[in-house]
């Protein structure tokens, strides 16, 4: 029989961590995700782990990239403006090519904004969200099953690309209790770290650093990066269909979002209208190719966010150019009633 | 009775080894090294005492000493 | 004939790209010979600050990690958690650490992180071109105080090792300058403190070298050391501010 728990998501995301193997968790306290740092402070210490309190979100991602580049697994979570602190260090971990895992549990913005769910912050996680021309892999759990379960995922990610992955939740979905099945955690095939730093003992000594001056090296690392995306957009793209068959309008959507839409779809469904869902998992890779085989077949999207337009943008770049784009838009406040996204399929069905 | 050996390719000329030289054994070369610096040159090199103030003090660590 | 004087084994073989007469060389070779002293060149790893220091991972034969502009405490100090055993040291400037690094300097002193930092102050900022540093002195003029230093427009130069000492979890914080033979001896001798420190599990040390910038001074290098003499030791004065005896604190 397996295991069912019944658990909120910030603590199912933690035991997925610990789970796979992360042994060092530093972080900075920000509602809405203090739970997962509660967790780790307390669960570390009997896993023999580290748990820090750093003393500000810029010097926790700064103590991942130490700690990665020993090689261990090594993770954060915040909220929105902590994140923007971690662009530095994400940028620096995407540049000098270090595994981690940051979780961002998705508060409203801009500026202190408020501690309600968004997703306000797709641009920010799938655009890099630092300087310079890089991606971070981001995951998008739309259940406590999914955060528990794409947190395994993450860390075999994290190191098989050698790249931060984000993982991008909300405030509902860190809070939510719901029942989930405690599934072992089965590593993918990864490749040796032979890069990590432990001291030159027996090899030549190793450097992990960003830095690229020499006539032609930056450009060469960049097209190098540039590779591995493109692999992340061949091998590991992932989304959900929902009652897509013989639908004739698609909606959309991801994370807490994606929840609703599920809702609205089956009070459509059983007004008899055809409406299913495309919910896209990884946001970066996003899953062009497969919402481009459906608008061959399905001509009508409706776009549902919790923001004011921002994944918008990458479906209207992935389907085919005689399919038609709307997009409704719930902006940060409480979270959307399936009813009120049952209105708005109802206006462009 | 001490022996300097400068590496004059790496000496910037920075001077510090001739002004503690104890017995004022170093000058500038009068020829320019590649990197365009007037390297340093020890003169009357059997005085030295090996006492390697002059290595100390190079930031550049060209000078190696035997004593 | 005996050779007493070589290239430490931890520093490898190559040309410093540092200006003549700057003491960065003159440090990193210190750091080398401390290393090999106690035989550490194979289970140490450095933390490269950013500025002139960045280059520490050309010139150390040892593994390296670039951190950040000011975050190379928070990068050891995961370092050090993953790898307790291994010695792990910061190299970084007097803009990197007392002014964009402030946070994690004090931060990471303050929790007693079991490492070793080596802050150079040469008070100005030497890689971006000269520009004023939290450390740069009262009156003294450099490409963003061209009038020189006014306390009423950009306060004071900040005493950093003097700060370091008051926090608890420091165990070992000291000054020195490497302007004459004599204080680069007692540098040399405290830099290799530093290091016992940390392989004795003492916690964290701290060592500010007084350097030079001839360059961005705009004086010659025997000029320059005049003035870490005249001007900066009588404003950062030298000497050992805490050493902590035996493992009190751990």
């Amino acid at each position: 029989m397996e295991k069912r728990l019944f658990l909120r998501g910030n603590h199912a995301l933690a035991i997925g961590a610990i789970k796979a193997g992360c042994r060092f968790y530093f972080g900075y306290p920000i509602t809405p995700q203090n739970d997962i740092p509660e967790f780790f402070s307390k669960q570390m210490v009997k896993v023999e782990g580290c748990f820090i309190q750093a003393e500000s979100e810029v010097a926790s991602i700064n103590m991942i990239l130490g700690a990665s580049a020993a090689g261990a697994r090594a993770m954060t979570s915040s909220s929105s403006p902590g994140l923007s602190l971690m662009q530095e260090g994400l940028s620096y971990l995407a540049g000098s090519e270090l595994p981690a895992v940051v979780v961002n549990i998705n508060r409203s913005g801009p500026g202190l904004g408020g501690i309600s769910a968004s997703q306000g912050d797709y641009f920010q996680a799938t655009r890099g969200g630092g300087h310079g021309d890089y991606r971070t892999l981001v995951l998008a759990p739309s259940s406590v099953q999914e955060m528990h379960d794409l947190t395994l995922l993450a860390f075999d990610l994290a190191d098989k690309y050698r790249n931060p992955v984000i993982i991008l939740a909300d405030a509902v979905l860190g809070q939510i209790q719901e029942t989930m099945v405690d599934r072992p955690y089965q590593p993918l095939e990864l490749p040796p770290k032979d890069w990590i730093l432990a001291g030159a003992s027996g090899r030549d000594p190793r450097l992990i650093k960003s830095l690229y001056l020499k006539e032609g090296e930056m450009e060469r690392h960049n097209w190098k990066l540039f590779e591995k995306y493109q692999r992340m957009k061949r091998e590991d793209v992932r989304h959900e269909n929902y009652l897509e068959e013989e639908a004739e309008l698609i909606i959309v959507s991801f994370g807490t979002a994606a929840r609703v839409a599920k809702s609205a779809i089956r009070l459509a469904r059983a007004e008899g209208l055809k409406v299913g869902l495309f919910r896209p998992i990884t946001l970066f890779p996003f899953p062009e190719k497969a919402l481009f085989d459906l608008s061959q077949r399905v001509k009508r999207f409706l776009t549902i966010e919790m923001n004011t337009g921002q994944m918008v943008e990458d479906v209207k770049l992935s389907v085919a150019r005689d399919a038609d784009v709307h997009f409704y838009g719930h902006a940060p406040g409480s979270p959307p009633a399936p009813e009120e996204l049952l209105n708005a399929l109802k206006k462009v069905y | 009775m001490g022996k300097i050996i400068i590496n004059r390719e790496r000496c910037k000329a920075c001077a510090f080894c001739a002004s503690v030289c104890p017995k004022k054994l170093i000058f500038f070369s009068q020829e320019v090294n590649s990197q365009g610096f007037y390297p340093v040159e020890i003169r009357t090199e059997d005085e030295c005492t090996g006492c390697a103030l002059c290595a100390e003090t190079c930031p550049d660590v060209a000078i190696e000493v035997w004593r | 004939m005996k050779q007493v004087f070589k290239r430490p084994r931890s520093l490898k073989d190559v040309s410093f790209h540092f200006c003549p007469g700057c003491h960065h060389g003159t440090i990193h070779r210190l750091v080398a010979e401390a290393i090999d002293y106690y035989d550490l060149r194979e289970r140490t790893i450095g933390v490269a600050g950013v500025g002139c220091s960045v280059f520490v991972y050309e010139y150390f034969d040892i593994d390296v990690a670039e951190a950040p502009h000011g975050r190379a405490p928070a990068v050891a100090t995961g370092l050090k958690r993953a790898l307790p055993d291994r010695i792990v040291f910061t190299y970084q400037g007097d803009g990197d650490l007392a002014s964009i690094g402030m946070s994690e300097i004090v931060h990471t002193a303050n929790r007693g992180e079991n490492l070793t930092v080596i802050f150079v102050n040469n008070t100005v900022y030497g890689m971006t071109g000269g520009q004023m540093a939290p450390t740069t002195l009262l009156g003294q003029p450099t490409t963003t105080s061209p009038y020189g230093r006014d306390f009423l427009q950009n306060g004071y130069p900040i005493r950093m090792a003097e700060m370091i000492a008051t926090l608890e979890g420091t165990s070992f914080c000291a000054r020195v300058a490497l302007n004459t033979p004599a204080n680069l001896m007692k540098a040399k001798k405290t830099v290799r403190r530093a290091f016992e420190m940390q392989m004795n599990n003492m916690g964290f040390s701290f060592v500010e070298l007084l350097a030079s910038c001839p360059t961005n001074w705009g004086m010659n290098p025997l000029k320059a050391n005049e003035r870490v003499e005249k001007e900066l030791i009588p404003y950062f004065p030298l000497g050992t501010f805490k050493e902590r005896k035996g493992t009190d604190h751990q």
